[in-house]
């Protein structure tokens, strides 16, 4: 199983939606297309929307800590929600819950982003 | 279940291998009908350890081959994967989490310590030059499995 990531724009917000098995072979994908969709503007903060994402390992931490990163340095915000608990417990080993706050929808995510914005 | 069951499995060091490696020990011990988190916490493992291989190890040559071997003994199973790479030059430094030798790649270096959490027992070995083997090893408690 391969890894698809389809993103969509709303407001300022890019809501991106993972779909598959995320690791070392398919992260580059996610880097990449994210990587110009939050560069090409308009995009100040970001939504992972974990829901149908059946695995990740450290490479998968690896490329979201590289948009955090990318986000923040634009004076944006990065949440995930509809995490599945495998995930979560990846999320909370690696202590990321420090810096990426966890929604359980895309519906209240979008709402705790239009606060801040 | 009697006796003990074992299985070799030697691919090419390319990054399509990780989820063939991960699904492959996966089938391999659902016979001890783990649960899902189960297998979600070998996968990882499995993952994790052929990732660091396929990177590190062999920096993605893929003329290059990884090993597994797993064993099932009783309700237990034994899993290693060794490559005959670069090694690891510092192995205390290596297994701080959140330590990378390749921060360029988007690494988040938490591999070792996703390993030694989602495993019951870890261990590494390695040598400069001489390639590096991980051993690992995890009781499957579930209700149905057939060893008593």
């Amino acid at each position: 199983m391969s890894l698809q990531a389809e993103l969509e724009h709303y407001r300022n917000m890019l809501i991106v939606r993972l779909r598959g098995e995320l690791d070392h072979h398919t992260a580059d994908v996610v880097r990449f297309k994210m990587e110009e969709a939050i560069a090409r503007g308009k995009t100040d903060h970001v939504i992972l929307s974990l829901k149908e994402l059946q695995f990740m390992d450290s490479s998968g931490l690896g490329v979201i800590l590289g948009r955090y990163k990318q986000v923040k340095s634009r004076g944006g915000k990065m949440v995930v929600c509809d995490v599945n608990p495998n995930v979560q417990r990846l999320f909370e080993l690696s202590g990321i819950f420090k810096i990426i706050t966890m929604h359980d929808n895309e519906r209240t995510a979008i709402t705790s982003l239009e606060v801040v914005s | 279940m009697t006796g003990t069951n074992e299985m070799t499995l030697s691919f090419s060091a390319k990054s399509e291998n990780e989820a063939f490696a991960r699904v492959a020990v996966a089938a391999f011990v659902s016979q001890l009908d783990p649960t899902l988190d189960e297998l979600n916490d070998l996968k990882t493992a499995v993952s994790e350890a052929v990732t660091n291989a396929i990177i590190h190890g062999y920096e993605s040559d893929p003329s290059c081959q990884v090993t597994i071997e797993a064993t099932i003994e009783g309700d237990s199973v034994s899993i290693t994967v060794t490559d005959n790479g670069h090694g690891i030059e510092d192995l205390e430094l290596a297994r701080q989490p959140l330590y990378t030798s390749k921060p360029e790649l988007e690494r988040s270096g938490m591999g070792f310590t996703i390993m030694e959490n989602f495993m019951d027992r870890f261990e590494v070995s390695s040598t400069s030059g001489g390639g590096t083997r991980v051993a690992m090893q995890k009781r499957i408690e579930s209700k149905k499995a057939l060893y008593n």
